[in-house]
């Protein structure tokens, strides 16, 4: 094709220059060129938009009235005319006829061009799902979506936003200031997941849910209900909520339509070189309708970055050219701070830097690979953002930054200085509050540490009260007396639960009701762990606590249990289940032991085993069979008996005064109703039971957890008994007259077991720890404390006498997803 | 010879819970397929490289997995034993494609 786009400008004949869009990219191009070479083009710009260029970021403050359209307006009509361009606002181009180097617009113009600059930016994503083309449902691009938004709102009511990621937070926060009850529906499992990691994803939605807006993630959109406007909203989970306004924020396309047709190269975006230019030489684009290098990009500061090299090219300069960008994010809503930058997505080689300040809501994630910063996530404080961005597109290698990276450009060494956390804290002035819970600043510890010769942390705790009460900020006050003793001062051994953390196991377990941490990722942020989800050790530890703390409203993670306490059976050797169900007491009857006998033949179970807790396992089960092996045990009436939990096992009892002429109390009724009080509930570590009918003790209870020995008077109560690799006889608890009495001493003990002791930590090692008259003050000494246990362990036990094999029937979802093979390939 | 990789889609990515794993069948073994709490996706042979536990059944944290058996972590990426354990299984390339999960298996 010949073109006389090189043909220099000779002053008669100015070139013509077409812009395609008056959105931000083209009208920085043209700003740019006009820069370098005012008066060298004739241009004219066309725009679907019916008014002149605006700041499209500034969108969401439109929206949440926290700015007017005069405010975000970049260039007035002033602007057009003082540089001679002309400006079709509101007439879109419909056709470009690359042949006659002419544009041909909706009102039917045509315009003839040297050169082509096509900027028409990105389309929003609609999703393919029914209702997705009814009134009221908007997406969010233009001034015109505002409107749509404002219109809405203003009669109130549900808007439901189809999206969390930057465009749907924004739009979702901006109508919840329009007051709209706003829910937010995300399919991942975390908002923003594309740029930011889960804990800060975590914080995000808590923040939103104080401002009162609702999060659901991981909701798949079914579809969108009503007949002549939008009523609400379907989720393939069969929930529905109603909704008055939705807002589609589900992503971007690069708008190549009018590229496309015209036949220039397209991929997901218009393919143009390093200088903007597609594949006709007289034509360019610039913006998020390009595809450059492979990469197409939905931010302002690499379209700025084109602009300037497109600006060179069409002035006639010879450039670098355009190279890409690494891009980094904020999210624009008043008072939420977030940031993130580059890839944080870790991987092999990298390695995690993780702060987090729970005082002060603060999270912050640095990856570093081979030394060189290669990702960022700040959530609370972003002030050094700039600065990591800065080392992040640098690549320098920061390893002797290490050490104090994380707390910001502020304690970064100086020439040739020493970085280390404790010339951080160091650093900090004397009016730094170091304890937020007591308002005490680091001038009053430190004058305390040396006028009072404080060397341990218990003792600045003491006279300071500083790390007395939440314990969030140990870490500077340890700071603080390496930093004024220097050598002299050795850390306390605190024993933390795992490598997560500084915290022990009590000092967790104190914190989650005095905090009232109500979620693993909660107290994860708040007691500040140091890895992104913990591990195998403190998730299922974690998820203990809570569930002890906060029975019937924390909701179990599964993904923080061991397989057997996730699939309800015991994993063996060769990766097949066995399953136990419960025998109450050790007591069975026909139809029980005809249903076990008819489930071995039909899964054809290959072991059937009496185990030493009184009734029978099945061994070597296919995963995929255990809910349909569950299913004909339930119905039959039998239950787990949990025997893979860390939770109630059995009661073995012996038949006692029914039968046996030594009997002196019904020992197989007493062992029955106490499993029937204690099953299902979760405890520290197993928890086993015993009832014999006299002394001769055949049920072995000595060796329990919990043991009852029938005598002519009345029953022993006997605790902390353990077979196992360390033997250890049972103590006398106390000794009771009433059946009623077992039962509020077992209730009691349990309970204080369960909010007392270490997680994986026997009820053996538990007594040797805090000593028997811990447990008998508690427990014997102190009735009402007694009953008030007790009332506590029925409590929690309505919500966990729930039989997890009916939960798993054959056919339910969590079924199918639990246990079920997902795909075999060839 | 190398033979290019055969992507197979083997399901939707919600199918696999995150911080947890699906199993895919192969004829040369059991696959266990992982998601991350930050949605990234890992194949690793489904055999521990200690005593062949089933590794589709392990606590997932970071992006690592704790075999169910004796405890042994292994990475996600390399599928190597990390820590003071030695030994590796075998890790399978993973794409996901929009909500699709492909593997890339052998051709
Ligand atoms: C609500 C919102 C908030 C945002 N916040 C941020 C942020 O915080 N930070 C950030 O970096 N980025 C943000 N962005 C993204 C940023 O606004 C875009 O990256 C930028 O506007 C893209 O510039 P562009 O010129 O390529 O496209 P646009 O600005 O969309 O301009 C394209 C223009 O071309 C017009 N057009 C399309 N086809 C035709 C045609 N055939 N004829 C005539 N005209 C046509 C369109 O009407 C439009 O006006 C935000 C975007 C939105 C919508
Ligand atoms: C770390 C130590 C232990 C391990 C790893 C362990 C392992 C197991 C396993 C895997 C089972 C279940 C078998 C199955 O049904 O699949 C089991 C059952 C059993 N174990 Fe242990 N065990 C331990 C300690 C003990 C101790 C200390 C005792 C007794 C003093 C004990 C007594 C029993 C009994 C009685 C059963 C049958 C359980 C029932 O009926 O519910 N175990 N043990
Ligand atoms: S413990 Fe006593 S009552 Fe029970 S079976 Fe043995 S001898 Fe009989
Ligand atoms: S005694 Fe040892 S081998 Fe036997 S079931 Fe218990 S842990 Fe397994
Ligand atoms: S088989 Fe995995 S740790 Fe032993």
């Amino acid at each position: 094709m010949t073109t006389n786009h090189s043909s220099p400008p000779d002053g008669t004949h100015k070139p013509r220059l077409v812009v395609i869009g008056n959105g931000m990219a083209g009208i920085r191009a043209v700003e740019e060129l006009l820069d370098r070479a005012p008066g060298l083009y004739q241009i004219s710009v066309f725009g679907a938009e019916p008014r002149v260029n605006y700041n499209r970021i500034m969108l969401s403050p439109l929206l949440s009235g926290e700015k007017t359209f005069d405010q975000i307006v970049i260039n007035d009509r002033d602007w057009y005319t003082a540089n001679g361009i002309t400006l079709h606002a509101g007439d879109a181009v419909e056709t470009i006829d690359r042949q006659r180097q002419v544009v041909i617009t909706k009102s039917g113009l045509e315009c003839p061009y040297d050169r082509l600059l096509i900027a028409t930016g990105s389309m929003p994503i609609v999703i393919p799902i029914p209702g997705a083309r009814l009134p009221g449902v908007v997406t969010f691009r233009d001034v015109d979506d505002v409107d749509a938004m404002l219109i809405a709102s203003a009669k109130g009511g549900h808007a439901v936003v189809i999206g969390g990621g930057l465009l749907g937070l924004e739009a979702a926060v901006g109508l919840k200031a329009r007051g709209m009850d706003v829910t937010v529906l995300h399919l991942a499992g975390h908002l923003m997941e594309r740029q930011l990691d889960a804990s800060a994803g975590h914080l995000l939605a808590k923040e939103l849910e104080r401002r009162g807006l609702t999060v659901l993630t991981g909701a798949d959109t079914a579809a969108i209900l009503g007949d002549s406007h939008v009523t609400g909203v379907a989720l393939k989970d069969g929930t529905e909520l109603p909704a008055d306004l939705v807002v589609m924020a589900v992503g971007i396309r690069p708008d190549t339509r009018l590229a496309a047709a015209a036949g220039l190269e397209v991929g997901r975006g218009i393919m143009v070189d390093d200088h903007m230019v597609t594949s006709d030489p007289a034509i360019m684009a610039v913006g998020e309708c390009v595809q450059h290098r492979g990469s197409c990009y939905g931010l302002v500061q690499p379209l700025f970055d084109m602009a300037k090299v497109l600006a060179d090219h069409l002035a006639g300069r010879k450039g670098a050219g355009y190279a890409g960008s690494v891009t980094s994010t904020k999210l624009k809503v008043t008072g939420v701070d977030v940031f993130s930058a580059g890839d944080f997505s870790g991987g092999p080689g990298t390695e995690d830097i993780v702060f987090r300040d729970a005082g002060r809501g603060i999270y912050k994630r640095i990856v570093l690979e081979e030394g060189r910063v290669k990702g960022a996530v700040l959530y609370g404080d972003t002030g050094d953002g700039g600065w990591y961005f800065q080392l992040l597109k640098a690549g320098e290698d920061v390893s002797p930054l290490r050490d104090t990276l994380i707390f910001g450009q502020g304690f970064a060494p100086s020439e040739g200085g020493a970085a280390n956390p404790t010339a951080a804290v160091a650093a900090l002035p004397d009016t730094a509050e170091i304890c937020g819970c007591n308002g005490v600043c680091k001038g009053t510890i430190v004058k305390a540490i040396n006028e009072k010769g404080l060397t341990t942390l218990d003792a600045v705790k003491a006279c300071t009260k500083a790390s007395a009460s939440c314990g969030s900020c140990t870490g500077l006050v340890e700071g603080l007396l390496t930093h004024t003793l220097g050598g002299d001062y050795q850390a306390a051994g605190v024993k933390p639960m795992c490598k997560c953390t500084d915290h022990d196991h009590d000092s967790v377990r104190r914190l989650i009701r005095v905090q009232g941490l109500k979620s693993i990722p909660d107290v994860m942020q708040a007691l500040e762990w140091k890895t992104p989800d913990g591990c195998h050790s403190c998730r299922p530890a974690l998820n203990y606590y809570l569930l002890a703390s906060w029975p019937g409203e924390y909701v179990d993670h599964a993904a923080s249990r061991f397989v057997n306490e996730r699939v309800h059976a015991n994993i063996q050797k060769d990766g097949t289940y066995s399953v136990v169900p419960r025998m109450w007491g050790g007591l069975t009857n026909a139809n029980e032991l005809r249903a076990i006998a008819d489930v071995v033949e039909k899964f054809d179970i290959p072991t059937v085993k009496v185990t030493g807790g009184q009734r029978i396992d099945l061994l070597g089960i296919k995963k995929d069979d255990l809910p349909a092996v569950w299913a004909d045990l339930n119905a039959a009436g039998m239950v787990s008996g949990h025997a893979y939990g860390k939770s109630l096992r059995t009661v073995k009892t012996c038949v006692g005064s029914d039968w046996c002429r030594f009997g002196t109390q019904k020992s197989l009724e007493v062992g029955v109703n106490l499993e029937r009080m204690t099953w299902g509930s979760w405890t520290p570590h197993k928890f086993k039971m015993a009832v014999s009918g006299c002394p001769r003790n055949c049920a072995e209870a000595t060796i329990k957890d919990f043991g009852v020995i029938a005598t002519d008077g009345g029953f022993d109560l006997l605790v902390g008994g353990n077979g196992g690799i360390k033997l250890r006889g049972t103590d006398l608890l106390v000794k009771v007259t009433t059946e009623e009495e077992v039962q509020e001493y077992c209730a009691a003990f349990m309970q204080l077991y369960r909010e007392e002791a270490h997680y994986l930590e026997r009820t053996a090692p538990w007594i040797e720890r805090v000593g028997l008259d811990f447990v008998k003050a508690r427990v014997v000494d102190d009735a009402e404390n007694r009953r008030a246990l007790h009332d506590r362990f029925l409590a929690s036990q309505r919500h966990a006498q729930v039989d997890p094999w009916a939960e798993r029937a054959p056919g339910t979802a969590a079924a199918a997803r639990d246990f079920r093979t997902l795909a075999t390939v060839e | 010879m190398h033979r290019p990789l055969d992507w197979k889609d083997i399901g939707q990515l919600c199918d696999i819970p995150v911080q947890g794993a699906r199993r895919v069948e192969h004829p040369a073994g059991r696959i266990a397929v992982f998601r991350t709490i930050d949605d990234q996706v890992f194949a690793l042979r489904d055999e521990c490289p200690h005593k062949k536990g089933p590794l589709s059944e392990g606590i997932v944290h970071g992006h690592a997995v704790t075999c169910p058996l004796h405890n042994w972590v292994i990475d996600l990426a390399t599928g190597e034993a990390t820590g003071p354990d030695e030994g590796c299984t075998g890790h399978i390339p993973v794409r996901v494609e929009g909500e699709r999960v492909l593997l890339g298996l052998a051709g």
